[in-house]
């Protein structure tokens, strides 16, 4: 399947050394995700759309626990036939991952066969198992809420004697953080239970139409899809209910442009019954929409608006001023689905046939079945659960920094999980003893050490794949497991010639736009955005929806075409190029750029 | 559907004609008529019919006939100086008295309810047989643009009937067994439009045959420039159900036809620098003229080859005009061999059938 290394070849894995000034940058890493020697004979991607930055030590749990279950699902669950799962390494820093295809005729006929049957219940039965779904779903979230980080006093409390409850509470240390690492290994076997079978159904219909109508792209296809999606919106439907409540109790004056949080927050503390009653609206959305994530669930730093207001305070003002207007902020729900319905049914028409439109009917359906699975899945898994889990090992970090191990409660991020263990143990023991924990000798230069690293790594520029390049990728379950088409990788392959004013990526909403770029390194900054300018960021998570109404573009780092931020792009009818990879390193804050949504392509003019 | 026009009047309007009067107003015409009766803008003018050519042959018919018949297609030298004397011959024949006078007094009307003596306008052959092959030798060929004045009108109407006496049409009917007496002809006599740009659109796309889409072809001036290739045309893909012009190429247009300033014909000129570069249609024309083709699509129920032009003079909303409108022939053909995917018993039996190893070639 694959060609010797030759002149269609990425550099090879062996041949990558560690960037500059981040030597020993391995030690931060499990030892399974570490490049071996025959792994230069295979074909390797850098997984940009997830892991778009380097990652922190503790956060190599996002890559090792979802890989664990996407690839149970599709390899051993549901027996996809051509694919088993995902095999994955980390290269100073970044994540690379490889596809492990069944190219043996006679094993893929075996593995359909059990995939028909397996594939087969949960198709027929997707209503019905959805629901059981958000049942789980939300039984977890309601667990890994309730996980209690332990308080280690003087003495235990008395009740642990009275109650006879048997053991002290340092045990509950270990029992406890495993816990939390026990949960979120469920939570994402949940998210990939139905997601790749729901993508197949996507994948199908995706084909169908290219098929049909070859210059139709995927946008097009999402937009006939693409459900109402009432989950990932409702963050922003709550901010416009607190905006317009601000204007009815007469606190509108509070929210303007530049507004810091802390202080919007004091102001209205106060401004009597209103301000009362405007913040106890505030801590009613808060849980669970304000758990959205600003990035999409990978990183530990990209906070939720829960743990950092700036974002939802950004789009305040606006919102305000809208509605003080007597703009009609309502998502026009009606309209969108009108407009789904006529875009798909116009292409209905055109087809050739009675016996292909009857096909088409059948794919739009399935697809229109199992897209609120798509859709809301995320919402569950990398934001609110994936919230509250980043927000209990923060809390387990507090406790260490308390106890000395650690300078700050931060700083755990930068231990493995595993290490973080080891940190909890060194607690129970000395909580046990009476003695002292020995970790902040140990354990605090690793951190310094490893803060250096990933900022050394930061500055690496990973190239896009590793290794000789495949015959084809023309397998649907490869492609729809990788992400990643023939065309992504020739596009790769011309790399080099490309003109260095130009930068590529998935064209996520139509249109064409040319403004004044502002380039954001973290969401903090959102507030420096002005209107009309073409925002630049490492990820536009669909948290950052609100502030969408402000711009005249969005250009990011990662993400794909079905995914949310590309929807709310489209809703807002602005122009967005997605999954560049680059965008943020190779444009600066004041650069003229050309955003074209059509083609992908985002031109900096100067 | 409107029953066909069964008079023999040597002159139709545009409006008296639907798409069943091919027999006595030609393919071309016809379409003009149905077009016009679809709602759509064309440049007014009237057929000279069918009969008219018959009455103007009249007489030498016969003999024209039995020279034809006389002919051997492998004889090229007899045959060139034979159809030669033969076109002469149609040519300087008087048309019989009512088919001038129809004639001239059809370009009378046409001229007074534009409001402009001597009215340009453009003469054109409109075939009759439905064989793309035969009318292409017997018609395409022969347009006169920017014609005025009634005598030369009718002389140009002469010009195309005997154009079915030219080598290629001739040698074409000798080869098929085609009998001279199934002879007919029709001619166009269409108000020339003044145009600021023109073009080409089919309603779908021409190197992939996807229907979703509309490809614009426009230039300035008159369309004859981009028919004939002498320019590089500035080129736009639209999706007919959002309307998102998805593809624009702007070309560097130089060259463009003109009517000519002596008052007849037209000429080639070269494109003034500061049009070269500049869009030759607004997104605002682009829509109109994407929305009027899909009209003329559903109308026809099929894929569709326009000619368009927009007026120099119009006011905006009144300055989009078809020329022409014929069936999309090469796709159609191609559609037939498509592989078209047919519902299974189970929505989910099309994700098996995908999923489920089917390894293209090359993989």
């Amino acid at each position: 399947m694959f060609q010797s290394a030759g002149e269609r070849s990425f550099p090879l894995p062996s041949q990558i050394a560690a960037a500059a000034g981040a030597e020993g940058w391995e030690s931060m890493y499990p030892y399974f995700t570490r490049f071996q020697p025959e792994d230069d004979q295979r074909f390797w991607f850098y997984n940009a759309m997830h892991f778009p930055e380097v990652i922190p030590a503790f956060d190599g749990i996002t890559s090792e626990i979802p890989y664990t279950a996407i690839g149970a699902n599709t390899a051993r669950l549901f027996s996809f036939p051509t694919t088993m799962g995902i095999e994955y390494r980390i290269l100073n820093g970044r994540v690379y991952i490889t596809a492990n295809a069944v190219t043996d005729p006679a094993r893929i006929q075996e593995r359909l066969t059990d995939f028909q049957e397996r594939a087969g219940h949960y198709y027929a039965n997707w209503d019905e198992l959805y629901i059981g779904w958000q049942q789980r779903i939300e039984a977890l979230i309601a667990e890994i809420e309730a996980v209690e980080v332990p308080r280690l006093q003087e003495l235990d409390d008395l009740s642990v004697v009275t109650g006879a409850r048997g053991y002290a509470t340092n045990h509950l240390l270990r029992e406890n953080f495993h816990r939390c690492v026990d949960l979120y290994s469920k939570m994402w076997h949940h998210h990939t239970e139905f997601l790749m079978l729901g993508y197949g159904a996507y994948v199908v219909f995706f084909e169908f139409c290219r098929n049909a109508f070859p210059e139709i792209g995927d946008q097009m296809v999402a937009r006939m899809v693409a459900g109402m999606d009432v989950t990932m919106y409702q963050p922003d439907e709550e901010l416009k209910k607190l905006a317009a409540l601000a204007v009815e109790l007469d606190l509108a004056d509070l929210f303007v442009e530049g507004g810091e949080p802390a202080k919007v927050l004091a102001a209205l503390g106060e401004r009597g019954d209103a301000g009362a009653r405007w913040l106890a609206a505030l801590e009613e959305a808060k849980d669970p929409w304000f758990h959205v994530s600003v990035g999409d669930g990978f990183y530990h730093h990209h906070l939720s608006w829960s743990d950092d207001l700036t974002v939802p305070f950004a789009a305040l003002p606006r919102y305000v001023e809208q509605i003080r207007g007597g703009a009609d902020l309502t998502r026009p729900t009606k309209r969108l689905a009108e407009e789904r319905e006529r875009i798909a049914q116009e292409y209905r028409a055109l087809l050739g046939g009675d016996e292909e439109k009857a096909a088409f009917d059948q794919m739009l359906g399935l697809c229109r079945q199992v897209f609120p699975y798509i859709e809301s899945h995320k919402f569950y898994c990398e934001h609110w659960f994936t919230t509250r889990f980043f927000q209990k090992i923060r809390a387990f970090g507090g406790l260490l920094a308390d106890r000395g191990v650690l300078a700050e409660a931060e700083d755990v991020f930068h231990l493995r999980h595993t290490e973080v263990e080891d940190a909890l143990a060194d607690v129970q023991l000395a909580w046990a003893s009476g003695g002292t924990e020995l970790g902040a000798r140990h354990w605090q230069p690793i951190v310094d050490e490893r803060k250096r690293i990933v900022a050394a790594l930061t500055g690496w520029s990973p190239p896009p794949a590793l290794g000789p390049v495949p015959e084809a990728l023309n397998d649907p379950a490869v492609q729809m497991l990788w992400g990643v088409t023939d065309e992504t990788v020739q596009t790769w392959l011309g790399g080099n010639e490309l003109d260095e004013k130009v930068v590529r990526g998935y064209a996520a909403s139509p249109g064409v736009v040319e403004g004044v770029a502002r380039v954001l390194e973290s969401v903090n900054e959102i507030g420096q955005i002005r209107e009309g300018e073409v925002l630049v960021c490492a990820v536009t998570a669909p948290s950052w929806g609100p502030v969408f109404g402000k711009i005249a573009a969005a250009v990011s780092d990662i993400g794909g075409t079905m995914s949310h931020a590309a929807i709310v792009a489209r809703e807002y009818g602005m122009p967005a190029v997605v999954g560049t990879g680059q965008a943020t390193t190779r444009i600066r804050t004041g650069d003229r750029v050309r955003v074209d949504g059509d083609r992908g392509i985002v031109t900096i003019l100067g | 559907m409107s029953a066909p026009v069964t008079s023999v009047q040597p002159v139709l309007e545009f409006a008296r004609i639907g798409r069943d009067d091919v027999p006595s107003a030609g393919g071309k015409g016809a379409s003009l008529g149905e077009l016009l009766r679809a709602g759509v803008r064309v440049p007014d003018g009237f057929v000279v019919t069918t009969a008219a050519f018959r009455d103007a042959m009249g007489v030498l018919a016969d003999e024209v006939g039995r020279r034809v018949a006389g002919l051997d297609p492998g004889d090229a030298d007899r045959l060139a100086a034979e159809t030669a004397e033969i076109r002469q011959l149609v040519e300087s024949a008087p048309p019989p008295t009512p088919v001038a006078d129809a004639v001239l007094a059809g370009y009378a009307r046409l001229s007074a309810e534009a409001g402009q003596p001597d009215l340009p306008v453009a003469v054109r052959s409109s075939a009759t047989s439905e064989d793309s092959a035969e009318a292409s030798f017997a018609g395409l060929q022969d347009t006169y643009l920017w014609v005025h004045g009634g005598q030369s009108v009718l002389d140009h109407v002469r010009r195309c009937w005997a154009s079915l006496y030219s080598v290629e049409s001739v040698t074409y009917r000798l080869r098929r067994g085609i009998p001279e007496t199934d002879l007919a002809m029709a001619v166009v006599v269409q108000q020339m439009v003044g145009a600021r740009s023109s073009g080409v659109m089919f309603t779908r796309s021409p190197q992939t045959g996807d229907r979703s889409v509309i490809a614009l072809d426009a230039s300035w001036g008159l369309g004859s420039a981009v028919v004939g290739g002498d320019v590089t045309p500035d080129s736009f893909v639209v999706n007919k159900v959002t309307g998102e012009i998805v593809r624009r190429t702007v070309a560097t247009k130089t060259c463009w036809h003109q009517p000519d300033p002596s008052g007849h014909g037209i000429v080639e000129a070269e494109v003034p620098t500061q049009l070269r570069d500049v869009p030759s249609v607004d997104d605002e024309e682009i829509a109109e003229l994407v929305a009027i083709a899909r009209r003329v699509e559903a109308h026809y129920g099929c894929p569709q080859d326009i000619e368009w032009a927009v007026s120099r003079t119009a006011p905006r909303g009144e300055n989009v005009f078809l020329l022409q409108s014929r069936p999309e022939t090469v796709w159609a053909e191609k559609d037939a061999a498509r592989h078209q995917t047919a519902p299974a018993a189970r929505p989910f039996d099309h994700v098996f059938s995908m999923l489920g190893g089917r390894r293209p070639s090359g993989g």
